[in-house]
């Protein structure tokens, strides 16, 4: 296994953890008649850091108005606001302006791209497309532990196109088989869409094994980096990949808005699989030419607002340092992995140990329902997601359907991980399991 | 910094889980799929993909449930409410299955608030789940057993005995 080191787990200093935490007022509050919130959910929505809203309030009460359009001063101060944002999401990632799509978020990113492949798969694009265009006899290749957003976008292309849909297979340890690969990544294989990290097992893939593989049969890559955009340092073009989609509220920025990452020459030639104002240069009533990239895939008016809160967001957690997250990630983590360990009848879903792992830790209760696990950690404060958290496959795979899974943010602290340790080891005695 | 207190929030959990849905819980009533229908419903829970497939019988005269059996899986609430429901339905002739399920329905969506007397006094044991109506996020669990219950009615009062779609794969 390559690139799956983790840093030297450290928690950030206390004060300086005492001061982010100051910058996430709901950090703050009570819930549930008065036990104060723990806040285990970062995995499905991290919360945003004062700076974010501050900038977002800025934009909209100073300089709010349609990019790309218009002449005034406004519209000039929003647009030089919105490609900033631009440049910033783009440094986050390791990328050019140029090779980042704004869209509504990870699931928004992949559809876009799907609908892309689709046009190019009817002819669209002309023969400079013909290298995204799939037909009877192609194969688009998936995983096990993908989130619905980077499944079902997918098989419905498969369906489309007539392409064969194949997958990696997720071991016991929730990592992927990438033994596999040399079977399911055959000469056919057009696209391998797999995720940079499980949302369920928390497992990292080893992303550069699974590039050797795809290039190695001509095959367009698509990396799902929901879950690690926010939680560790993420060079896309470092990581080889083709494209890669990411999101604003996992990364402490608002709702509503993400990014298609794609290399500059593939989107060159990709034709845009959405319509409207804006990505276009020249109409009459019969067709269109479009603008070239990223404009042509950014049809209609953006969430402008949004676009500026999150690019706050992606330079609060540069300022911080992404490998220092990973680091304070890691060693709460380890903390929580260690005091799983030690609960009886609760089974980890995902590696034991912190290499090429997230703070995402998925439990099952041997004899109680994550519903009911959940409802009873939500009373005593911790904010933990129960069921299928948007990927059934990979539960099936680790024979079971439902989980209870904590993700942790850089704004956890070590007596919240100590707390929720502590709190799973009542939750089979409270339902009188286990006595 | 104090976290994981034992507040307020225990209090409500204990109106939630109610003694008589924890028994249900642990020893569901009539789970078990009958080998002949009239009529199948296998219904899931988008948020938890928790499912259920039940299947019923009608009298011969039609106007009448005579016996239900259902297999699933899923949380304390969801189990025991088709737990209680197999209790209170089976022999009902169809109008006063249909009543049972708007009264529960109206229980579920009271938020905490009550129901009419006469609606809480038909629905007997059911009525433990007045508890769940304080926490939207569970409505459905409690909810599941009930839209199979219409479900598969309805398709066996139409004659429609064909077995409910289940995904490939699941």
């Amino acid at each position: 296994m390559t690139a799956l080191s983790m840093p030297e787990p450290a928690l950030i200093p206390e004060a300086e953890l005492a001061a982010i935490r100051a910058d996430f007022p709901i950090l703050q509050r009570q819930v549930r008649g008065g036990v104060p919130l723990v806040y285990l959910d970062s995995g499905a929505t991290t919360q945003r850091p004062t700076p974010v809203l501050h900038a977002m309030e800025d934009f909209a009460t100073g300089r709010n108005a349609a990019v790309h359009r218009g002449a005034h001063a406004l519209a000039e101060e929003a647009t030089e606001d919105y490609e900033e944002a631009r440049g910033d999401i783009a440094r986050f990632v390791g990328a050019r302006p140029e090779e980042i799509v704004f869209t509504s978020g990870t699931t928004g990113a992949i559809n876009l791209l799907v609908s892309s492949l689709d046009a190019a798969s009817t002819g669209r694009g002309g023969p400079a497309a013909w290298q995204f265009a799939l037909t009877r006899g192609d194969r688009i290749v998936v995983t096990q532990a993908e989130h619905h957003s980077n499944l079902v976008p997918w098989q419905e292309l498969a369906a489309r196109s007539g392409a064969e849909l194949a997958w990696l297979r997720v071991g016991p340890d929730g990592r992927l088989r990438l033994d596999d690969l040399s079977q399911v990544v055959t000469a056919h294989t057009k696209v391998v869409a797999f995720t940079h990290a499980s949302n369920v097992t928390g497992a990292v893939t080893d992303v550069a094994t699974v590039v050797a593989a795809a290039k190695g049969v001509g095959a367009l890559t698509v990396l799902d980096a929901a879950q690690t955009a926010g939680h560790m340092p993420v060079d896309l073009p470092g990581l080889g990949v083709d494209f890669a989609a990411f999101s604003g509220h996992k990364t402490l920025g608002p709702h509503g808005v993400g990014a298609l990452y794609g290399r500059l020459d593939l989107l060159e030639v990709l034709p845009p699989g959405f319509y409207g104002g804006s990505m276009v240069e020249i109409v009459t009533m019969t067709e269109a030419t479009f603008q070239p990239p990223p404009t042509r895939f950014e049809a209609g008016t953006q969430p402008v607002t949004e676009v500026i809160g999150w690019a706050a967001a992606v330079r609060y957690l540069s300022e911080i340092g992404m490998a220092r997250v990973e680091a304070h990630e890691a060693a709460l983590t380890a903390r929580l992995l260690a005091g799983v360990a030690g609960v009886p009848g609760v089974r980890l879903l995902g590696p034991p140990g912190i290499d090429g792992r997230l703070g995402c830790v998925a439990v099952e209760f041997d004899g109680v329902h994550p519903h009911d696990a959940g409802q009873y950690l939500d009373s005593l404060g911790f904010a933990v997601r129960v069921g299928h958290h948007c990927a059934q496959p990979v539960h099936r795979a680790l024979g079971t359907h439902t989980s209870t899974r904590a993700t942790l943010g850089v704004y956890n602290t070590p007596a919240e991980v100590d707390a929720y340790a502590a709190a799973l080891a009542t939750v089979r005695p409270y339902f009188g399991v286990g006595e | 910094m104090g976290v994981g207190g034992f507040g307020a929030g225990l209090g409500s959990m204990e109106q939630l889980y109610q003694q008589l849905i924890l028994d249900h819980s642990r020893r569901p009533h009539g789970k078990g799929l009958l080998e002949a229908f009239d009529g199948e419903s296998f219904q899931v829970n988008p948020t938890c993909g928790d499912q259920v497939r039940l299947r019923v019988t009608l009298a011969p005269d039609g106007a009448r449930l005579a016996t239900l059996g259902w297999d699933g899986q899923g949380c304390s609430i969801s189990q025991a409410s088709i737990s209680v429901m197999n209790d209170l339905v089976a022999g009902l002739a169809l109008p006063e299955v249909a009543a049972l399920g708007e009264a529960f329905g109206l229980l579920m969506h009271s938020r905490g608030r009550g129901v009419p007397d006469q609606v809480a006094d038909s629905l007997g044991d059911a009525i433990a789940f007045e508890g769940v109506s304080q926490y939207p996020m569970r409505v459905k669990c409690a909810l599941l057993g009930w839209m199979a219950l219409k479900d598969a009615v309805a398709k066996a009062a139409a004659g429609d005995s064909s077995p409910a779609h289940v995904p490939e794969g699941i």
